[in-house]
């Protein structure tokens, strides 16, 4: 497995006319900010969680999808930053927001090592030493119990009281998840973007044509990493409890699963594909305890009659339409 | 009107029609109780028995308690604490229940009881151990119905092996906080009453071979070994104590999981003669406890488990609690306190119990030994009964919390 994840999908700002595009979003917008007002509570806190597990696939997306190097590591760099808030707000008794900042940078800071040791590689090769790379973190949460509290975790201090509520949590994390979106969205559509996806389709020619391949990949790699720091803080604040659940492979394998299910490369099909996750998580669990099978079936038939992903599908439909 | 007034209006109207949440109940609205169970994942086997055990007991009540009909939710928590806590918030914000039952994992438990602290509903742990949810991190209305606190057997058990005559005691344990307070409980009582820990041996969950333990184990010039195993590890363990040629030599105490029924019911001759203590002894010559064991094994062809007999008996001491205020459970408060105040004279368990002030029972705690029955499998039968154990054994209370809380590092090992 080679070659990458992501098709060559026509970009989106070449199908639709710019005035649809802006009108599309400022729809899109409307609904978000309009969700809490027609869902009740218990819904609205699933909202927010699929507009934090967005950003978490989203930053997979920006490696697997323009970048070309899938990865498994996110997750435990998500975990690690809920781990660093959690820690930081209770045991060490700081203020949320330092928190956070702490979560992002050590977030950051990890996805940084694992760079380093990471990019030389490609294909399945990075995936089984971003795989191996997360699995450290999990090792490290459950046995160094006297900081991450072993298999039991931490509790966290509770949310702030003007986060108590489900709207304003959520109205919170809309307003945090808006700017980190838009900031991806410029991120991966800049000239820098535009080398990472150069990177993605012909590494050897971009070496041959002078860019600096590692570094370009390093860099990438460490933003993701910052963003899903992002979403892990914002989750930490969420679950108010972080255990080695939150850091170990399935985490990994959850958020890569929404951005292949959204569609790779697609990066806002990370929003898709985490609400169909969550959503599906959710409904069918009410009526089978087989709802693991489920979802795996679900994931079958998206591989067979959609690769692409949801988005993905729907972007080729619209192009073929013209 | 614009599209917004419209929502808002409309919203407005939809949330005036829903019940406010655990405020009111209708007259006659049955009571709802929500049950998280790890039907899936590493823990499933015991999850099954979970709802048995729980459902058997409403089942027999005809799903009535004090003139209200009794509603049972069953949510999956998948052995994870992330998939529990996500399931109590909706059986909470979205079902409406009235209070929450189970979980089998320390870590699902202690992520479930951090969320109903800050919003009050009743939450019911018979298995879940962790000593702090009962001591220096108590919150009120979480309550170990049924339930007992890691440490709490492990004390009478080391009690009972110093009056044996052992003094060097070896223990091998699952690496994590569960075993950490069980072993605790046995060092600190052992060592204060003359004996020697002359070995601890932490190793992780699901170790598949136990030779680098045991091995050392038998060197070490113990005259008794405590294991605390859980589950598959539990069975590994017995096997290979015995095939080790260790089960001759040395004899074998354990945490009450290490012979539990889900253990040894599959087990042969390896599991015989080991010594635990518990509350249950499913082996008791006690009408009570052989009534139980028979309709059970009756109808799900077992003998109950840990998980099963400790959630049927958390439901007959709630439901107590909920005909003696006839079913008013919206009172939070009130509910509480009269859980806190009942007494369970005619459970399973063969004894009375009743609660310390903590919201941890206080049991008769059974020596037990694994002997053959005339069907042929094996049970605990109890040897020696220690009348009611307190989570505090002999301690004051309020002295025993100023220690440290049982860690790999702190056993409350006395030095001699």
């Amino acid at each position: 497995m080679t070659a990458p994840l992501a098709s060559t999908l026509p970009p989106l700002e070449r199908n639709l006319p710019r005035g649809r595009t802006l009108g599309w979003l400022a729809a899109l917008a409307v609904a978000l900010v309009g969700l809490p007002l027609v869902l009740p509570g218990y819904q609205v806190s699933i909202a927010a969680q699929i507009l934090i597990f967005s950003v978490l696939a989203m930053s997979i997306d920006v490696l697997a999808g323009f970048a070309g190097r899938t990865p498994l590591c996110h997750g435990a760099i998500f975990g690690a930053s809920t781990y660093v808030v959690i820690y930081w707000t209770t045991t060490l008794g700081g203020s949320l927001w330092a928190g956070a900042l702490l979560g992002i940078l050590a977030a950051t800071a990890l996805a940084a090592l694992f760079a380093l040791l990471a990019i030389r590689t490609s294909g399945v090769y990075f995936l089984l030493l971003t795989l191996a790379l997360g699995m450290i973190v999990w090792g490290v949460c459950l046995r160094w119990t006297s900081v991450t509290g072993g298999e039991n975790g931490l509790r966290g201090a509770g949310r702030p009281a003007f986060l108590a509520d489900h709207v304003s949590f959520y109205y919170a994390v809309l307003a945090v998840v808006a700017p980190v979106t838009f900031a991806i969205w410029r991120f991966v559509h800049s000239p820098f973007g535009m080398t990472l996806r150069g990177i993605r389709d012909s590494e050897s020619r971009m070496r041959a044509l002078g860019y600096n391949v590692p570094l370009h990949l390093f860099l990438a790699f460490t933003i993701s990493g910052a963003f899903a720091g992002v979403a892990g803080a914002l989750y930490a604040v969420f679950n108010d409890f972080v255990s080695p659940s939150t850091v170990q492979l399935s985490q990994s394998v959850a958020g890569l699963l929404m951005a292949i299910t959204g569609g790779i490369g697609t990066l806002l099909g990370a929003f898709v594909g985490a609400a169909c996750i969550i959503l599906l998580e959710n409904v069918v669990s009410l009526f089978t305890a087989r709802w693991p099978t489920v979802l795996g079936l679900a994931f079958i038939l998206i591989m067979i009659f959609a690769p692409e992903g949801i988005v993905g599908r729907a972007r080729l439909a619209l192009a073929r339409r013209r | 009107m614009d599209r917004r007034s419209f929502l808002k209006a409309t919203a407005l109207t939809a949330a005036g029609t829903f019940p406010m949440p655990g405020l009111v109940r209708a007259q006659g609205a049955p009571i709802r109780i929500g049950l998280l169970a790890p039907l899936t994942g590493v823990v499933a086997a015991g999850g099954r028995e979970i709802v048995d055990g729980f459902s058997l007991f409403w089942d027999e009540r005809g799903r009535q308690v004090g003139g209200s009909k009794v509603e049972l939710i069953v949510e999956d928590d998948a052995s994870n604490p992330d998939t529990a806590l996500q399931k109590a918030r909706r059986l909470v914000e979205q079902s409406k229940v009235d209070m929450l039952f189970g979980n089998l994992l320390a870590n699902t438990g202690l992520a479930v009881a951090n969320y109903v602290k800050t919003n009050g509903t009743p939450y019911f742990i018979p298995v879940i151990a962790a000593d702090d949810l009962t001591q220096r991190a108590r919150i009120r209305n979480v309550i170990r119905a049924g339930g007992y606190s890691a440490s709490q057997f492990s004390r009478p058990l080391a009690d009972w092996a110093l009056k044996q005559g052992y003094r060097k005691v070896a223990m091998i344990a699952q690496d994590y906080a569960f075993g950490h307070e069980q072993c605790g409980g046995f060092a600190q009582t052992f060592t204060e009453g003359g004996g020697k820990v002359v070995g601890q041996f932490w190793h992780p969950l699901n170790t598949s071979d136990f030779s680098p333990y045991l091995g050392q184990v038998g060197s070490l010039g113990a005259d008794v070994v405590f294991a605390m195993e859980t589950g598959a590890d539990s069975t590994r363990l017995l096997q290979q104590y015995a095939s080790f040629g260790l089960k001759e030599q040395l004899p074998l105490l354990g945490a009450q999981n290490a012979t539990d029924q889900s253990v040894i019911r599959t087990m042969g001759p390896e599991c015989e003669g080991v010594i635990t203590a518990a509350h249950f002894a499913e082996g008791a010559d006690l009408p009570a406890t052989q009534a139980f064991v028979k309709t059970y094994s009756g109808k799900f062809g077992k003998i109950p488990s840990l998980y099963a007999f400790s959630h049927y008996v958390g439901a007959m001491w709630v439901a107590k609690a909920i005909e003696a205020i006839g079913g008013k459970v919206e009172d939070r408060p009130l509910f509480l306190d009269t859980v806190l105040k009942t007494d369970l004279p005619d459970s399973p368990l063969g004894k009375p119990v009743h609660f310390d002030a903590y919201g941890n029972p206080v049991y008769d705690v059974f020596i037990r030994k694994v002997v053959k029955n005339k069907d042929g499998k094996y049970w605990n039968v109890p040897i020696a009964t220690y009348p009611q154990v307190s989570q505090f054994w002999h301690y004051d209370p309020e002295t025993f919390m100023k220690q440290p809380p049982y860690s790999r590092d702190f056993q409350g090992i006395k030095k001699a």
